[in-house]
């Protein structure tokens, strides 16, 4: 502690401090990052009853009692389909926290056995689009390359050529895709939450679903020639170089040129 | 007038002025020692340091070569990005560590005494440039050139003319092509029917449900011979709103289908293809400038630099309940250009 408190002051102290930071930040959070696996029984009848109870408690306030929604304040979920809930309270955008013009994704309010009873309560209601099998979205049987012709076209505009996201208006924006598990993308294309438009399965068939989540899942190799600086095109490429790279060199230039002493 | 102003002139000469007439040469600054030069522990401080700096770039060469010899980009990504890595570390520490050790020995062991080099005058002396001038006069009096006109009209019409043989090449070929009727057309027509992009399937208008954004492309745009040129300009965005909520002109009435409305993809402000659409705004933005057009009515421009709406294709069903276009679009595609409404 003592050698610790010494050194408090040493020039690269700040370096180090920043270093531990960064590197506990990325622990906790790849720690909490949620992975889930997906299982898809019929509800049974106590499931059902359980799932109405959690809405009641939980949803209907703004959704109403029946899930007719509430005009000016909340949608009807009526026909919305179990993939809609599913997708909605196990990425944690449901419950809102408040009314704000985008949901954002947080740890789920609910357990998994919870979410199924809520979306099992909900798909009963009206006819919807199902939470999607394990097969429909196994990235090691679509096609990445015809993933990435589809996700060109309808998705990158948006999404960002490998999926890391971007902004829309008004402080809405795309999400960030990367790491975001195969059903959730599935269920995100068929219900097209918020901002997103739906792409059913006749504008993007399910076997296209499966090659653009199979796209998606070789991007999480990473980029093969090193930092991606966001993926976000030119603007950082060209900040880094014009700050870094030029500043690099001016601080070369000087170094050069000064008298040594 | 300027005299009479106390501290205006320097040349003023006044009792009380100390200034010289004329500054001399300073001549350099005394010169200092460095550490180095008067301490032989410092210079052999600086002796190692330089050592050290040649040796990182022998470890950086060797950690070169053996990544080369032993960590082969393979399959994986992740294979390709170590390779590299460790590669172009071995290479920053090889190609750095030479420069620094050069940079640092000349700074700290080479002797650092100031030099005056005075600049030597550029201009060749009087005799010479005499001389010059009288083999060029000579030369044009030989020539003849003041006397014998047709020769004089001779050489200045070769030397005007001799550029163009460049110039009109290069000029001709500045744009490519300057046929610009050719954005008026597009591979739409009567009766093209709509289809999926890029997997070409048909689009049955019951397909299409209310928040869907269909992206879509002329059917057999694919045999076409420039067919990536077509599609810049064919490219076309379908979507479905709610009738209610949908605003048409008057003479536009029947260019949707059941709220089914498809737009030039192509923003009318630079060219980009606009396709950031939201759905539950129906508002389409551009990403290069952020131009904004409401697809629930007619395309309009609510944001950003673009000045006039999409056009729009006017759509409806066919027999089999395919959608098919009712004809090209009205007004050329994407941004504007001279002559666009003749």
């Amino acid at each position: 502690m003592k050698a610790l408190t010494a050194r408090r002051h040493h020039r690269f102290a700040p370096v180090v401090l920043l270093t531990l930071a960064l590197a506990l930040t990325g622990a906790v959070y790849a720690a909490f990052t949620p992975t889930r696996a997906t299982a898809a029984a019929a509800p049974t009848e106590t499931d059902l009853e359980m799932g109405q109870a959690l809405f009641r408690a939980n949803c209907a306030t703004c959704h109403g009692t029946g899930a007719a929604g509430r005009e000016g304040v909340a949608p009807s979920l009526v026909g919305v389909g179990a993939a809609a809930v599913d997708f909605q309270v196990s990425t944690g955008r449901m419950p809102m926290m408040a009314n704000t013009v985008q949901a954002p994704a947080k740890p789920p309010v609910f357990t998994e056995e919870q979410t199924q009873q809520l979306a099992g309560y909900v798909a009963s209601l009206g006819a919807g689009p199902a939470i999607p099998s394990a097969d429909a979205v196994d990235a090691a049987q679509g096609s990445s390359a015809n993933g990435m012709a589809l996700f060109r076209t309808n998705c990158a505009m948006c999404h960002g050529a490998v999926g890391q996201g971007g902004a829309l208006s008004g402080g809405k924006y795309a999400p960030n895709l990367l790491g975001v598990d195969g059903t959730t993308i599935y269920e995100a294309m068929i219900s097209g939450p918020q901002s997103m438009p739906v792409f059913n399965d006749a504008t993007v068939t399910p076997e296209e679903k499966r090659d653009i989540i199979a796209y998606l899942d070789a991007q999480e190799e990473g980029s093969p020639g090193g930092a991606t600086l966001g993926s976000i095109g030119p603007v950082a490429e060209g900040l880094w170089a014009w700050v870094v790279g030029i500043g690099l060199l001016i601080v070369a230039a000087v170094w050069i040129g000064a008298k040594s002493s | 007038m300027s005299n009479e102003k106390p501290g205006t002139d320097v040349s003023a000469t006044s009792e009380g002025n100390l200034l010289p007439e004329r500054f001399d040469d300073p001549g350099l600054p005394e010169h200092k020692a460095r550490l180095p030069d008067t301490d032989p522990k410092a210079a052999k401080r600086a002796e190692l340091q330089v050592a050290i700096l040649f040796g990182i770039s022998i470890v950086g060469t060797i950690l070169a070569v053996v990544a080369y010899a032993v960590i082969r980009p393979g399959e994986t990504v992740e294979s390709i990005r170590t390779s590299t890595l460790v590669l172009g570390v071995g290479l920053a520490m090889a190609m750095g560590g030479i420069g620094l050790a050069a940079v640092h020995w000349a700074k700290t062991l080479m002797n650092d005494h100031e030099k005056v080099e005075y600049r030597h005058p550029q201009a060749s002396n009087a005799e010479e440039r005499a001389g010059a001038l009288a083999a060029l006069k000579d030369g044009a009096d030989d020539s003849g050139i003041g006397r014998r006109g047709l020769l004089k009209g001779a050489v200045m019409s070769a030397l005007a003319l001799a550029p163009l043989g460049f110039a009109v090449p290069l000029i001709g070929g500045v744009g490519g092509d300057w046929n610009v009727s050719k954005f008026r057309h597009t591979l739409w027509a009567k009766g093209t029917r709509l289809t999926h992009d890029p997997s070409g399937r048909l689009l049955k208008a019951a397909d299409v449900t209310i928040g869907s954004a269909v992206h879509v492309i002329p059917e057999g745009l694919k045999e076409h011979e420039e067919w990536i040129e077509e599609k810049a300009k064919a490219v076309v965005l379908v979507v479905r709103l709610d009738p209610r909520d949908l605003v048409e002109a008057e003479d536009r009435k029947d260019w949707s289908y059941e709220g089914i409305v498809a737009y030039s993809k192509i923003c009318t402000h630079v060219g980009c293809p606009v396709a950031l659409y939201e759905q539950q705004t129906h508002h389409l933005l551009c990403p290069c400038h952020q131009s904004t057009f409401d697809m629930a009515d007619g395309a309009n421009v609510v944001f950003g630099p673009a000045k006039r709406p999409l056009p729009q294709l006017p759509i409806t069903v066919d027999d089999e309940g395919y959608l098919v276009a009712q004809s090209d679009f009205l007004e050329p595609v994407g941004p504007s250009y001279w002559e666009r409404l003749k």
